[in-house]
């Protein structure tokens, strides 16, 4: 098989595998065990970790560090990169600085801006000077740059490729949705390798969106995984319904997550029912399952989802 | 034009602290526009600063002068005459004005009496929304005459971020419209959607703030 990094997800999805990835938060300390206990929690039950970076502008330990905690315990990472924080130059540095280390998938996102945090429960940092110098578009042609063409983004060349395998992020159901299946295209035409969506709770409208990007061509240019925040309660859902930019919660979700006796055990029912959904949807190659807080409810849910064994990689 | 908000009083009485003779230096222009350094404005702040200081025990003459434009060196002479005695200046003008005055009068102390904000349009009465950040690299000919750069969160240039809300707004500001949204509806409307699905190129911001201070020369108009 020809890879352009190697990579243990780059593989899997390659093989024809359905993929699964899951996401791991730093913690907001400088703690290596913060990391290592949930690697070990984890270990096993997906192909890749996807490490954010400093999400929703709270500081937290460096997706960077963090990645490479993951790899030190023989699990592989999704090193996430925001354009909030750093320029061009940065950016770069950062990006062959992490190849150095063995980290060689890359998410590339634009980020949340850094007043998000001001309407959570954390503080953030709402008056900090924010970068935005290119944006997550311009971010993967410039990772592809550092990989295909051995060139900075000024032109510079570097003395040898850094093989990034690269990613983006796909939000289907934001308005202007006709709109979002376009701008998955010029994410692949900047060379996205694969593509995590946001959270999927409305699998026809979806749906409905996959066509458009199957029709267009892109799934067979890019492997799309759909994303599953595993729901924990009827509240939950209504938040992130009513606050979580491009998350689409039908009523009737809601519904039985607040009839439910047992909220949790309905929660995990609802994420299977969706992961079983997902595989079953042409296009989609893979699953990216987050547990917000709830990282221990993992193992169970990909075993019962019959995705265990994981594929063995490189 | 450019808009400025008044600061906070404390904040300019803590600067005024010890001087006898101040000038309240106001501009009839942009400022006035916007209801934050025209005669108006002058007027009402200098009462408040004299009763400020006289309650700190720190009583001082406040004077007030308001020009037609504090920007142009030639308005700034007219005020010499009002400059007798004075030890520190207000001024509510925006940062332009503010520090062509200061260098004119050096070394007497030039305040700011506002903060300066932006380039914006009056939106409604009482609404002025920012549109320009004098980039100098204007991509509105490319985005259907609105501005990405000022106007989203983000200075994306590739197409809205996914935090577009249900309504249409921007995810950071519930009251602003997501300025891609709008573009992109404009794209529609005018039937040029393909305008939109390129990828844009990263971009050389060498001539906005970040290639240091920029200094415009025109020699066909130079003395
Ligand atoms: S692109 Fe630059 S110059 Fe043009 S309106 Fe926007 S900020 Fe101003
Ligand atoms: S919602 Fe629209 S205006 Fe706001 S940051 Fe995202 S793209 Fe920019």
């Amino acid at each position: 098989m020809s890879t352009k990094a190697g990579t243990r997800l780059e593989q899997v999805l390659k093989a024809g595998e359905f993929a699964v990835t899951v996401e791991v938060g730093p913690p907001k300390g400088p703690n290596a065990n913060a990391v290592i206990d949930k690697a070990r929690m984890l270990a096993g039950i997906a192909d890749a970790y996807n490490v954010t970076d400093n999400q929703t502008a709270v500081v937290r330990m460096s997706s960077i560090a963090a990645s490479k905690l993951l790899l030190d315990e023989g699990l592989e990472p999704v090193m996430q990169m925001v354009c909030r924080d750093r320029n061009r130059i940065a950016m770069q540095s950062d990006l062959l600085g992490a190849s150095a280390l063995g980290i060689r998938n890359v998410l590339c996102l634009s980020g949340d801006h850094q007043k998000a945090s001001a309407g959570g429960k954390l503080k953030g940092h709402p008056g900090a000077k924010n970068v935005y110098d290119i944006d997550s578009i311009q971010l993967v042609s410039v990772v592809a740059g550092l990989r295909d063409r051995g060139v900075q983004e000024g032109g510079d060349p570097i003395t040898e490729p850094a093989p990034f395998w690269i990613g983006a992020a796909w939000t289907p159901l934001a308005p202007p949705t006709a709109f979002r299946v376009h701008r998955l295209a010029k994410k692949v035409m900047a060379g996205a390798d694969f593509v995590q969506t946001q959270a999927i709770y409305d699998l026809s409208a979806f749906g409905h969106a996959m066509a458009q990007a199957v029709d267009m061509g892109l799934t067979e240019q890019t492997f799309i995984l759909g994303g599953v925040i595993v729901p924990k309660s009827a509240a939950m859902l209504r938040y992130m319904h009513r606050s979580v930019p491009g998350v689409v919660v039908p009523d009737v979700l809601i519904e039985r997550m607040a009839q439910a006796t047992d909220p949790l055990k309905e929660g995990i029912e609802i994420t299977l029912e969706l992961i079983a959904g997902l595989r079953a949807m042409p296009g989609v190659k893979g699953v990216h399952l987050q547990a917000i807080e709830s990282e221990h409810l993992l193992p169970e849910i990909v075993q019962a989802a019959g995705l265990l064994p994981r594929p063995k990689g490189a | 034009m450019i808009i400025a908000e008044w600061k906070p009083i404390a904040e300019v009485v803590a600067r005024l602290k010890g001087h006898r003779k101040i000038l309240v230096a106001g501009c009839a222009t942009c400022v006035a526009e916007c209801a934050a350094g025209g005669e108006r404005e002058v007027e009402s702040l200098a009462p408040l600063l004299r009763m400020a200081l006289a309650q700190q025990g720190c009583a001082a003459e406040v004077v007030t002068a308001t020009l037609e434009r504090q920007c142009e060196p030639e308005f700034i002479e007219t005020l010499f005459p009002k400059m007798e005695g004075v030890d520190a200046v207000v001024s509510i003008a925006c940062g332009i004005g503010i520090q062509t005055l200061g260098d004119r009068f050096d070394p007497v102390p030039v305040y700011p009496g506002v903060n300066t904000t932006s380039l914006a349009v009056r939106e409604q009465p009482g609404v002025w929304a920012v549109r320009c950040e004098a980039c100098g690299n204007c991509v509105l000919g490319e985005t259907f005459g609105l501005c990405p750069v000022a106007r989203c969160a983000k200075s994306l240039l590739n197409g809205p971020c996914g935090g577009t809300r249900e309504n249409g707004k921007c995810e950071v500001n519930p009251d602003v419209d997501c300025i891609w949204l709008k573009i992109y509806e404009r794209a529609m409307a005018r039937g040029k959607l393909e305008a939109l699905l390129g990828v844009q190129p990263t971009r050389n911001w060498s001539n906005s703030r970040h290639g240091g201070q920029k200094v415009m020369i025109r020699e066909d108009l130079r003395a």
